[in-house]
């Protein structure tokens, strides 16, 4: 069992750097960061870890986001029990996507569009709704204060998001660690004989798929929080999907630091792409395809893989 | 009995597989499974093992009806099987990969692996502990299936040829393996291709030709009856090999 250290290490480093930056670009910036980080480790918990490779994590995220501004809205209560609530909604969801793949024994492109499918229903039933605000979308009131998980200052959102990222590290490296952790490594590289060695696959891809949309679910509870603003292409919209996979898998699935490593790299790209183009819209999605590609073809471990050597070459043998 | 099957047919569309199997396996014994080519050993072994539902037919463990049971659940009540293609845990370690197999009976991570480095040693793979799985030669993956089955802690093991494309030099590294099993109170059920290893190592044997039981018995006896010749080398040939003998002691 390796010790949690690095994640302790990782929360103290970044803990100080509202104080020693004064740029709000730079505090915005590393709050994406750890945004993105987290919800690519959502994705990392279920597609890294358990090998199911998701390509509708909006589906979580948008309950999470949505379920919180709603129960602020319309009933009043206070962001804290809306964060819990979204938490636990995207639980939900993911427990229903889960079922409704594993049960049935969907894997690979069978599974990315059955979630693809559930989060583009969302989409759908969110833009319809009343409850949701249809296409218009939901707007929170400002007002700032703890209760309502509003800050005055960007600091306070950037700490918010760093205990964020951090949990989703103790999560990820808790399951890395443990018997769900083997068994899910176990389920990724081979199904059969996962099962064969009396691994229930489908009970152990369904702890994957509730832990990763509940961590998805915060993080759509905490885009709520940062900007007061949700429509469904925002909260459920393909982006968000790919946002979730892209950090991971440049980064290094599998690994628990690779969706941190992924989201910084891709931001940061994504920064000078903006500064090189001068803006154009859409310039930092083709560096991020470029990246993508590269990396799928001579890093498939990702960049965390880098300078590690490479064991995969008989990935799948058989024989 | 540790082992019944009755009646187990299997059939693919028109094909029937296995037609009406019965065979029985004693605990502490070391039976085996022989037959041609696509006689249906493998498909016997999966529907034993709960990787195909029989159209028909009974297969009871331990006194218990576990047939069409899933093979997690037939895992834990210790029936394991192990894979003729090997299918090794390609990305893990081979000390990752018979932890899995642990943590079966063992929930913390510590008593599995350190399990996995005791089970490995047992089967002459405990110099390769750390090295990923990909890295094995087809004698190492063989050992892997055989040590992630033994991590299981069976009752009864069904190996599927795993001792089919070793050399002479391996095979006989592996054969006082499975034969130290009974030691531990674990029952062997075996398919292989390797008829002396058979020989040696088997109590009973178990003939299956196109889908049917056709001979059981010591190997010694089943190997010289005429049913399981004609299989091997086709029809005619007991008797033409009988009148060979008769001639040869004749002059």
């Amino acid at each position: 069992m390796r010790p949690l250290a690095p994640i302790g290490l990782f929360a103290l480093l970044a803990l100080p750097l509202p104080w020693l930056t004064g740029s709000g670009t730079v505090l915005n910036l590393a709050t994406m960061v750890l945004m993105l980080a987290t919800l690519g480790q959502a994705w990392n918990l279920l597609g890294g870890m358990a090998g199911q490779f998701s390509f509708g994590h909006a589906a979580f995220f948008g309950t999470g986001a949505y379920a919180t501004a709603i129960l602020q809205i319309r009933l009043g209560l206070d962001a804290w029990t809306g964060f819990a609530t979204a938490v636990l909604a995207a639980v939900a969801m993911g427990a229903l996507v889960g079922f409704a793949s594993f049960r049935f024994r969907l894997r690979g492109s069978y599974f990315a569009l059955v979630t693809l499918a559930f989060a583009e229903v969302a989409r759908i039933l969110a833009n319809s709704l009343e409850i949701t605000g249809a296409g218009v979308g939901l707007l929170l009131p400002l007002a700032p204060g703890l209760d309502r998980l509003q800050f005055t200052d960007k600091a306070g959102y950037y700490w918010f998001a760093l205990v964020l990222c951090t949990a989703g590290l103790l999560i990820a490296a808790r399951i890395r660690d443990t018997r769900l952790g083997a068994r899910l490594a176990a389920v990724r590289e081979n199904e059969e004989a996962a099962r064969a060695l009396g691994v229930d696959a489908f009970a152990v891809k369904m702890q994957a798929i509730v832990w990763s949309a509940g961590l998805a679910g915060a993080v759509g509870a905490f885009y709520t929080q940062l900007f007061l603003y949700l429509d469904p292409h925002i909260a459920f919209g393909p982006q968000v999907s790919v946002e979730a996979l892209l950090g991971p898998i440049v980064g290094g699935t599998g690994s628990i630091w690779g969706p941190l490593l992924g989201a910084a790299v891709l931001q940061l790209l994504g920064e000078a792409t903006r500064a090189l183009t001068g803006g154009v819209t859409g310039a930092n999605l083709v560096a991020y395809g470029i990246v993508l590609v590269l990396i799928v073809r001579f890093f498939p471990d990702g960049m965390i893989g880098l300078g590690r050597p490479r064991a995969l070459d008989a990935r799948g043998v058989s024989g | 009995m540790l082992l019944e099957v009755e009646g187990l047919t299997v059939r693919f569309g028109g094909l029937t597989a296995l037609a009406d199997v019965a065979l029985t396996v004693e605990p502490g014994e070391i039976a085996a499974v022989i037959g041609p080519n696509g006689a249906g050993k493998t498909t016997l072994f999966a529907a034993i093992s709960g990787f195909l539902r029989p159209q028909a037919g009974r297969v009871r463990f331990a006194g218990q009806d576990v047939t069409g049971m899933p093979p997690e659940r037939l895992c834990a009540l210790g029936l394991v099987r192990t894979f003729q293609v090997t299918r090794p845990f390609a990305g893990l370690t081979v000390r990752e990969n018979i932890a899995v197999a642990a943590h079966l009976r063992h929930r913390s991570r510590a008593a599995a692996l350190a399990l996995a480095g005791r089970v490995a040693e047992r089967v002459h793979l405990a110099d390769r502990l750390e090295r990923p799985a990909a890295e094995l030669t087809l004698a190492g993956r063989k050992r892997l299936e055989l040590a992630r089955a033994l991590a299981t802690e069976p009752r009864l093991l069904l190996l599927d040829e795993v001792l089919a494309g070793l050399n002479p030099a391996e095979i006989a590294e592996m054969e006082p393996v499975i034969r130290g099993l009974r030691e531990d109170g674990i029952t062997v059920l075996l398919i292989e291709h390797v008829m002396q290893a058979v020989m040696r190592l088997s109590d009973r044997v178990w003939v299956l030709v196109g889908g049917r039981i056709v001979a059981s018995g010591p190997p010694a006896a089943v190997v010289r009856d005429p049913a399981v010749i004609e299989a091997y080398l086709g029809p005619g040939a007991a008797e033409r090999l009988e009148r060979e003998r008769a001639l040869a002691g004749g002059a």
